[in-house]
């Protein structure tokens, strides 16, 4: 029995709203709007230099897409995506799990050349919003235009919500938006999603 | 229905009649109105009392330059002071009082001000109250404060929600009279993103007191149209009630919604909301405004402007009384005549400063039967509470005088015109330049700064079909510059026009004494009190510039902003000084164009909202153990875990004591971590870290020190060699984001030839610390595989191993002097690690501990913490850390200034440990440290203490402090002077506990 207390079980994640919701779902509708945490993606922090074709063509072998090289846009491979984050760092979201694999695979790949793969799967928390007012509910926080004509479905940004830090990231037209607070950051980019959307309840 | 509202006319809604209070009293206005309108239709006038003087004032305008009529509405939290009447929409239940008057407006104690009148002239606040001077703060500003009143703060929370929206366009219409909505709809047809803003419930502008028709319909329903036509586009936005308040920088501007005010308080909801437009092209369509004539006595309750009077009856079906003198000195307020004639008020005559009104406009009067007289001006108002009669003179041909006979007429209220001010303050705010233009006597834009035009009446195209014509080519023009094509031209709306004769600028209306002589009194800032005697006086006194008048005076400041008295007071200071009006200028417009409240600057900041509350992945459990918690930056941290009603020294005792006898258990996730990864990552942190890190071994821990150019300790922390090119960095927890931008900054912009990455994970990580002579039984439990002895898993090292069945690092570092593991999982695990720790730990005593022990173990430890013993003005060598500072690597960054003077000098502030004589005292933290222990103020001070703390392993008090010269005063006795006692200490070396490090290994 003590035995089974001291050891915990490896394969469960807990959400960055475990606090709020304790053993329940994450999440919340108000209108025509659903606000949720995803399960904690698997997280890849990948630098690298992409006009060395060595390095582009080893990633894209692994991950069998292009690594995105517009600014703010993202690639979508098989069951992961990847954001571009800067003009050498990417972000990969692949299913919960499947980093660990995924991490050796390019380590292997790009062996010999200059780059970094990093674990950071526990570096942020995943929200869904989603519904036609969705855009109404980041406009309150978030100072980029969020207009169809300017950001949508494939592209991303590193922007402020409120006072929060965040990866934005529209995944539909809907629109739906994936938002990726750090973890510590998300109850209270939780509170202030939840607050933005009450007027639509 | 109320004495003065007629039985048909105007936009209310007579079906829907509205109950409200004002000073006590019920009344009942319509659905449609304003608190102004409401109030004039049951024939009161007497809203309020002057700021210095405490006179009766009136109602002088319909819209957002009002000078007077100031109301507080509602109680409690929902008190809100400094409203304007006119633009207070009525709501069932209103209650409203006048401000600036007490114990009630019609009895005011305060008009006494008004027979000491000579007290209170130009500058009276530098004249008056001077001596003797200590009586300034005491006597004369409280007194003056309460006598001025102004509004009352309101003292409760604001129960209302009020939020803030960005939002981006091609084009923002400020105004959605004719020019707006020309500009508006050809932006719209063009397919532009446009936003109409308009501080107004309805759009229209001056149309909505427009009796003329346009395009062959009544104006108001042409606004309608205009109104639907542009809601049918998609990407038009249309926000009424909105006030475009400010004008920045990059086309950027802000707008005051206020969504529910004319529903009433409470209603639920978003009550008003700020917008941050980003907008690519800005028209300009804000109007103008009417300006008063400066006569005598022209504040009477009763005297307004005659636009105003012309809304209040075409728009509200309201009359300003029942018999009117109309005086002007331009021909908008013959309309005004006409249409208040029309509408069943008498008018008695229209005065006109002008010589002659021969004009088109004048012979449209004649025919309505009105009666005008030329070249004459009112000299006198009589009635204090509400103008009674008017005496009317003839003006000498140079206006500068009045002779020949005195007609007296009774009147009830009188319309003046003294002609329209552009209302150019979001040009202004945007950067834009004015001129003046003499013919029409007003500023008018003059050079754009930003990307924008103004056009209508803000633009001094003062006549409809002009400010039609202006607005569909603003519209055209600005959709053009945001790369659009505009839409096929279509011809302009038909509107009757009358040629207007031109505007005779009288800027000072002579009364029947020379100005400033005599009770009558002409003025100019009503809200201010500012007569033109006054400004005479100010700049007779040397004040010669426009932003010093204002100052001097105050005329212009108020929440009016001087909307319609600037020209009026730049008029006559220019006429004083001799001086043209374009040479004199006017002040800056600045941000807001109306009062904003402070819910609405504050947003959702409120509350929890207001700052970010970091939590670690083990917060739930720190909270349902009772911690209490620490603000650390943003991050929340057990400060300690007080037990059964402890106190904070009592659980910090009973931690402290844990961990240096047993085990104990901190959470530390909150600590900055950097994954450095490439070829020249070792060399990397030779640059940034004052120690040497080739020759560290993989998977060895080493504590560095990072300095700032200019050598003084930037932060510090534990840096891990994880494998030949990798690393990871720890930082202190509030510097993790400073210290990341500083190395990145590094690499992009001093060392791009260096193959390194960085990458945080601080928040991927959750750390537990395990401390303590039992933690190696603990952890040995948690992880049975790995070896714990010294020898397999030396001090600074690490170490991957499955702890509680998780993949983890073990870092075997320590911030406390004890035997200490640092457990790191990823933080989605954190919880789950924490609780099987405590699973574990209930049989071997753990306790958990929070910062407040932590602080105190590493001071008997001597430990530093950066920022406390730390402030950006101490150097590693001051710390007495010379052994953390390479002397063979050719350059890291700090070097450099080590061997600047000062920074060499060997008297400088230097750590040192302090034992208080009386081992019970403890020693505040920045206590000051004086070589003498009883000089008297000023005495030399030698640094101040940086860290104190009750040590429970010692059973006493241990401190640390930064004093001069302090590697030479070991040994000395120090004193630490605290007002009501001087405290005696010995100095000592920094080290508390465990000198020779033999508890590191357990």
């Amino acid at each position: 029995m003590a035995d089974a207390m001291m050891t915990a079980d490896a394969g469960e994640r807990a959400g960055a709203l475990s606090r709020l919701f304790q053993g329940g779902e994450a999440s919340t509708t108000a209108g025509p709007l659903t606000l949720s945490e995803m399960p904690v993606p698997g997280q890849i922090n990948l630098r690298g230099n992409p006009s060395d074709a060595a390095f582009a063509e080893a990633v894209a072998k692994v991950l069998g897409c292009r690594l995105p090289v517009a600014a703010n846009t993202v690639e979508k491979g098989g069951d992961f995506s990847l954001l571009w984050l800067g003009p050498d760092e990417w972000l990969v979201l692949t299913a919960p799990g499947a980093e660990a694999e995924l991490s050796a695979g390019l380590v292997e790949a790009l062996a010999g050349q200059h780059f970094a793969i990093t674990d950071v799967t526990g570096n942020r928390a995943l929200f869904r919003l989603s519904g036609t007012p969705a855009r109404e509910v980041l406009a309150k926080g978030c100072s980029l235009d969020l207009h169809p004509s300017r950001f949508a479905t494939g592209q991303c940004a590193q922007t402020l919500l409120a006072r929060s830090g965040i990866i934005l990231s529209q995944v539909d037209d809907a629109p739906s938006y994936d938002i990726l607070p750090r973890r510590s950051f998300a109850e209270y980019t939780w509170r202030w999603l939840e607050d933005a959307m009450a007027e639509y309840r | 229905m109320a004495e003065f509202r007629n039985s048909s006319g105007g936009r209310i809604d007579r079906a829907r009649p509205l109950t409200f209070r004002f000073n006590g009293k019920r009344y009942q206005g319509f659905s449609g109105d304003t608190l102004a309108s409401a109030l004039l239709a049951n024939g009161v006038h007497l809203v309020g009392r002057s700021f210095k003087y405490h006179r009766p004032r009136g109602i002088v305008t319909a819209g957002a330059e009002e000078p007077n009529a100031l109301v507080q509405l509602e109680t409690g939290g929902y008190f809100e002071p400094n409203l304007r009447a006119t633009q207070v929409e009525l709501y069932d239940g209103l209650t409203a009082s006048s401000q600036n008057a007490w114990p009630s407006v019609d009895f005011d104690i305060g008009a006494i001000n008004g027979f000491f009148s000579k007290l209170f002239v130009a500058g009276f606040y530098y004249k008056t109250f001077m001596h003797p001077r200590s009586f300034w703060m005491r006597v004369y500003e409280p007194i003056i404060r309460r006598a001025a009143a102004g509004a009352r703060a309101p003292s409760e929370a604001d129960p209302d929600t009020y939020d803030k929206m960005h939002a981006h366009c091609d084009v923002l219409v400020a105004g959605a009279g004719p020019a707006g909505l020309m500009a508006a709809l050809e932006a719209a047809k063009a397919g532009a993103r446009v936003i109409v803003a308009d501080e107004q419930a309805e759009f229209g502008g001056s149309l909505l007191g427009e009796t003329s028709g346009i395009d062959g319909i009544p104006a108001a329903q042409w606004v309608e149209k205009m109104r639907a036509d542009l809601a049918a586009f998609p990407e038009v936005r249309l926000l009424p009630r909105t006030t475009v308040t400010g004008y920045y920088d990059h086309n950027y501007l802000i707008m005051a919604e206020r969504k529910t005010d004319h529903l009433g308080r409470g209603m639920g909801g978003v009550r008003q909301r700020l917008w941050k437009v980003r907008a690519k092209r800005v028209v300009l369509a804000t109007g103008a405004h009417e300006r008063p004539l400066v006569f005598a006595d022209n504040d009477r309750p009763g005297i307004m402007l005659a636009g105003a009077a012309r809304a209040y009856v075409n728009r509200y079906g309201v009359k300003p009384g029942n018999t009117g003198v109309v005086f002007t000195n331009n021909d908008s307020a013959y309309e005004a005549a006409i249409d208040l004639a029309k509408t069943g008020c008498r008018i008695e005559a229209i005065i006109d400063v002008r010589p002659q009104a021969t004009g088109a406009m004048a012979q449209k009067a004649r025919a309505a039967g009105l009666r005008i007289i030329c070249g004459a001006a009112i000299a006198g108002v009589e009635g204090a509470k509400r103008v009674k009669a008017v005496e009317i003179a003839p003006l000498s041909s140079d206006g500068e005088t009045v002779g020949g006979p005195v007609k007296r007429i009774e009147c009830d209220f009188v319309a003046v015109s003294g002609g329209w001010t552009p209302a150019v303050h979001l040009l202004s705010q945007s950067g834009g330049k004015l001129r003046f233009d003499e013919a029409k006597a007003c500023f008018v834009p003059n050079v754009s700064v930003q990307a924008e035009t103004s056009a209508g009446a803000c633009n001094g195209t003062l006549f409809l079909e002009g400010a039609l014509e202006e607005g569909a080519k603003a519209g055209r023009a600005a959709v053009e510059a945001v790369g659009l094509m505009p839409a096929q031209e279509s011809a302009l709306p038909k509107v009757e026009t009358v040629e207007a004769a031109p505007i005779h600028a009288l800027w000072i209306v002579p009364g029947k004494k020379p100005v400033g002589h005599g009770k009558a009194k002409h003025f100019v800032d009503a809200q201010n009190d500012v007569t033109a005697a006054d400004i005479m006086l100010a700049s007779r006194e040397g004040y010669r510039s426009v932003e010093h008048l204002k100052r001097y005076t105050t005329t212009g400041m108020g929440t009016d902003q001087g909307k319609t008295s600037n020209v009026n007071a730049l008029a006559i200071l220019s006429r004083t000084l001799s001086s043209p009006i374009p040479s004199v200028g006017t002040t800056t417009f600045r941000p807001p164009y109306t009062p904003v409240t402070y819910g609405t600057l504050a947003g959702r900041d409120v509350g929890e909202l207001s700052d970010v509350a970091r939590v670690t992945p083990m917060h739930g459990w720190h909270v349902a153990r009772g911690a209490v918690f620490e603000d650390v930056g943003q991050w929340k941290r057990p400060w300690y875990y007080p037990k059964d009603g402890e106190s904070l020294r009592e659980a910090v005792n009973r931690e402290c004591l844990a961990v240096r006898n047993g085990v104990g258990i901190l959470d530390a996730s909150t600590l900055g971590k950097i994954d450095i990864q490439g070829p020249d990552a070792a060399e990397f942190l030779n640059r940034v870290y004052t120690n040497a890190w080739s020759k560290l071994g993989i998977g060895r821990c080493r504590y560095g020190i990072m300095c700032k150019e200019d050598g003084m300790v930037f932060d510090d922390g534990v840096t891990t060699r994880l494998g030949e090119n990798h690393f990871l960095m720890t930082t202190t927890t509030g510097n993790a984001a400073a210290v990341l931008d500083r190395l990145e900054d590094y690499l992009q912009t001093e060392w791009p030839d260096l193959k390194v990455y960085l990458t945080s994970v601080t928040e991927h990580w959750a750390t537990a610390s395990i401390a303590g002579p039992k933690a190696r039984e603990l952890v040995g439990e948690l992880a049975p595989d790995l070896d714990l002895s010294n020898d397999a898993f030396p001090f600074m090292s690490m170490k991957e191993a499955t702890v509680a069945g998780l993949a983890a690092r073990i870092y075997r570092i320590s911030f406390t002097g004890e035997l200490s593991y640092e457990i790191n999982v990823p933080a989605y695990q954190g919880m789950a690690l924490w609780e099987a720790i405590f699973a574990a730990g209930e049989t071997h005593g753990l306790t958990p501990y929070g910062t407040e022990t932590m602080h105190v173990l590493r001071a008997e430890k001597g430990f530093i913490i950066v920022g406390q013993e730390t402030d950006g003005t101490v150097t590693p060598f001051d710390l007495g850390m010379d052994w953390i500072v390479s002397t063979k690597k050719p350059d890291f960054v700090g070097k450099r200034s080590f061997s600047r003077p000062d920074t060499a000098r060997t008297d400088r502030k230097q750590l040192v440990g302090l034992l208080t004589e009386d081992p019970e005292e403890v020693l505040p933290e920045g206590a000051q440290i004086t070589a003498d222990a009883d000089g008297t103020p000023p005495m030399p001070m030698l640094g101040h203490v940086t860290s104190s703390y009750w040590s429970a392993t010692l059973g006493r008090s241990i401190a640390m402090a930064l004093i001069a010269d302090g590697g030479n005063r070991q040994d000395t006795t120090v004193h630490a002077p605290l007002g009501v006692k001087t405290l005696a200490c010995k100095v000592v070396k920094p080290v508390f506990f465990d000198s020779e490090g033999a508890r590191l290994n357990g």
